[in-house]
């Protein structure tokens, strides 16, 4: 167990790395298609290298970005049943959607898909609009992401198995963590608190 | 049992979709766990073809080059970095200091701002926490009842929601295989008509509940001349003298000029001209400007500024939404830049939270698309078609059921959930009984606007109550004792607006042209009310102005 947990904390570790990085890509993806949108349209300048490059950035961006999601516990459910049971079994109920659900559809989507990247990489398909990028970077992109979400489910399984035998933390405890509703309010509470004490002292004088 | 298996195939799967729902796993992966499941048994039986899953690797690379959806990073992005710029809350500030001392005055603020942040950062979230921490401790300093006070906030950014740029309407345009640009000007209209309505329902309580929202003493207003006067006849005249100047731009332009565009670029030249002798007045101390009049001009600019950005391209036809979203996310960074609010934590945290939403929105759609893979492999969307159509009542009875159903469902389900798994099932139905799918996208739109306010779910509410007071505590400025705000006050706040978004959605059904005004070639629907948006900025004097604005003066509309 002992191997397999610290086998888990290389895995978030990874995908910690990996979303930090990846997120830069959103400001990238911005920039680019915000230029390329003044360009068109100021100068009528426009390539399809550029048009690619954004969608190219976008899939980047969610695609590795699935595991560093899953870490945080940021895709969606619909706990209105969930919640009713108590932490344990929420916990099974958990490790039987990653072994059922997750990691079944992880290994058939990597299996479909992986021929056909090998097939853009050999015959290095271009794509069909005139100047636009070449195929198989991006194919290879989604492999690449279900191989790290794949990864965090194994770290998320073996994190929730050690919860069970008590051998580790609750893994989904998350009330150390603020969001960040929590801290656009704590930015306005305290923007309004240091005008409010501005405004006295004005007074005060 | 084969036999059996194979003619029930649609609604096993439908039920087991909900069980796998149900369960609590992350939605995206229940979805594609689910068609797997089912897609393996149909293959196993001999029901479906082995190669079902095929077609699954390029559906995936047709979702990676969708441009539709690289829209929603852009818009999310530009959201984030927004509601930290300080906007929301220099509108709030002054919008009502504005109003405020006028009876309902600042829940009119409330409302006015809800609209103004929906069309710019477009994050329910974000407008309820703002107007929760400024606006509330105001309303209970003065009085206010706690229900209007609560109810109007939690509505007020639900706006978000309807009015364009909001990111339900890009879902919807992407699973309805409709424009964004379409669903937008469809829904502009109804999202005008809706505040409007906000606004009835406070004038309502004004006129007879006056102590529920009590006029603010006139010494609330600390911006004022040095002599103790408001210095609103300065506003009124500035705001007289920029619509002037848009209407007579207006009827300089050649007739054959398309009315929105007409709008759009009258509209630029009056608010340009407010900003130009605003900043004359500043840069030269001419003084010929009262501070409030200086004031309002300053905080609506940027707003105004990147709504024209964002939607007016759109509208114009220059920028595609995507496009458009990119120059909105490069706006709202050169603003915060300006505003000296943007720093790396910021901009890291903006990042992440984008790419987060984008992940999972992403994965939730590749989830359905293995789910429609097998669904329609069963023949499931036949098997809805069937139950739907065999409705009595035809398409009002459709929709009735299917409004209905939503709304239950938008008890339990976000919106995300709802577009992605209810939507797809209703869009090929509604396509056969001749609705209109822009028409059903904004109608859902408006009906799942009502999930954010939904006691005891809804997320406004939840917001709310995570910044609304929970005890007792001294106000600062009269030195009093206001009594925390309940959460049952809340939720009952809540009930009248949730009526308001019912009686929204029958007037959509029962008066279509409300959303198609906004798209077809409707002139007169479409100008009287994008004035709506129009006036209410140009010359915010006091309520009068504002009500009368709401209610749209078509002659005053420029260039008709």
């Amino acid at each position: 167990m002992a191997s397999l947990l610290s086998l888990s904390r290389l895995i978030d570790r990874l995908n910690e790395f990996v979303g930090r990085w990846v997120s830069w890509l959103v400001l990238a993806a911005v920039l680019i298609s915000a230029v390329n949108a003044s360009a068109r349209k100021a100068f009528s300048l426009t390539s399809n290298a550029f048009l690619e490059v954004q969608w190219y950035l976008f899939a980047a961006v969610f695609l590795l970005a699935s595991g560093y999601t899953l870490l945080r516990q940021e895709h969606v459910k619909i706990d209105v049943v969930l919640s009713r049971f108590n932490r344990r079994n929420q916990v099974k109920i958990e490790i039987f959607g990653f072994l059922v659900f997750m990691l079944p559809f992880v290994v058939t989507v990597i299996m479909l898909v992986w021929p056909l990247v090998v097939k853009a990489f050999v015959t290095g398909e271009m794509s069909s609009n005139a100047g636009g990028l070449i195929r198989w970077p991006v194919f290879a992109l989604v492999p690449a992401g279900f191989v790290l979400l794949g990864l965090q489910s194994l770290s998320e399984l073996v994190k929730r198995i050690a919860f069970l035998q008590g051998l580790g933390p609750d893994p989904a405890d998350k009330s150390k963590e603020r969001t960040p509703e929590e801290e656009l309010a704590e930015v306005i509470r305290l923007r309004t608190e240091a005008e409010a004490a501005a405004k006295a002292e004005g007074a005060a004088r | 049992m084969i036999a059996f298996l194979h003619a029930n195939m649609a609604p096993l799967m439908f039920v087991g979709l909900v069980l796998f729902l149900l369960i609590g796993f992350p939605v995206a992966f229940s979805l594609a766990a689910c068609g797997l499941l089912f897609g393996f048994i149909g293959i196993e039986t001999g029901m479906l073809p082995a190669s079902l899953m095929q077609a699954l690797p390029l559906r995936i690379f047709g979702i990676m080059q969708n441009e539709t959806l690289l829209a929603i990073p852009f818009f999310t992005f530009m959201g984030l970095i927004l509601e930290r710029s300080g906007m929301a809350e220099d509108l709030l500030d002054t919008i009502g200091q504005l109003f405020g001392p006028v009876r309902g005055g600042l829940a009119f603020a409330v409302i006015f701002v809800g609209a103004m942040l929906a069309a710019t950062t477009g994050v329910v979230a974000a407008s309820v926490i703002s107007m929760g921490l400024i606006s509330l401790p105001i309303m209970l300093r003065y009085g206010y009842d706690r229900r209007i006070a609560s109810g109007v906030i939690a509505a007020s950014g639900t706006l978000a929601q309807i009015i364009p740029p909001s990111l339900v309407l890009i879902i919807m345009a992407d699973q309805l295989g409709r424009s964004v640009g379409d669903l937008y000007k469809g829904a502009f209209v109804p999202g005008f008509v809706l505040t409007g309505m906000y606004v009835g329902f406070v004038a309502l309580v004004a006129m007879f509940r006056p102590a529920w929202t009590p006029a603010l003493p006139a010494e609330a207003r600390t911006i004022r001349e040095d002599d103790g006067s408001p210095g609103l006849r300065s506003l009124a005249l500035l705001a007289a003298v920029s619509t002037a100047a848009g209407i007579a731009f207006g009827k300089t332009r050649p007739d054959t000029m398309p009315t929105d565009e007409l709008i759009v670029l009258s509209m630029c030249v009056g608010v340009g001209l407010a900003f130009a002798l605003a900043v004359l007045n500043r840069a030269l101390r001419l003084k010929l400007l009262s501070r409030m009049a200086e004031r309002v001009t300053f905080v609506l600019i940027p707003p105004l500024a990147l709504i024209f950005l964002v939607l007016g391209t759109i509208f114009l036809g220059v920028a595609t939404p995507t496009e458009g979203g990119a120059m909105g996310a490069a706006g709202a960074l050169v603003m915060a830049l300006a505003r000296r609010r943007l720093d790396l934590g910021l901009l890291r945290s903006a990042m992440d939270a984008t790419m987060k939403l984008s992940c999972f929105v992403m994965f939730i759609l590749i989830g359905s698309t293995v789910f429609s893979l097998a669904f329609q492999g069963v023949d499931g969307p036949k098997w809805v078609e069937h139950l739907l159509t065999s409705l009595p009542g035809g398409q009002v009875g459709f929709l009735i059921v299917v409004n209905i159903l939503v709304f239950v469902l938008a008890f339990f389900l976000d919106f995300f959930e709802l577009s992605f798994i209810v939507v797809p099932l209703l869009a090929p139905v509604a396509e056969k009984l001749g609705i209109d799918l822009v028409w059903f996208g904004v109608l859902l739109a408006v009906n799942m606007q009502t999930s954010f306010m939904h006691p005891p779910f809804g997320f406004a509410l939840f917001f709310l109550r995570s910044v609304a007071p929970a005890k007792d505590y001294k106000d600062r400025l009269t030195g009093r004792n206001v009594a925390a705000v309940t959460t049952g006050q809340i939720y009952w706040g809540a009930v009248p607006f949730v009526i308001i978004q019912i009686v929204m959605v029958a007037l959509i059904i029962a008066f279509p042209n409300i959303v198609s005004g906004g798209i077809a070639k409707k002139k007169d629907l479409d100008t009287s009310n994008i004035v709506i948006e129009v006036q209410p900025t140009d010359q915010p004097k006091d309520e009068k102005m504002d009500m009368d604005a709401l209610f749209g003066k078509p002659a005053s509309a420029p260039g008709k």
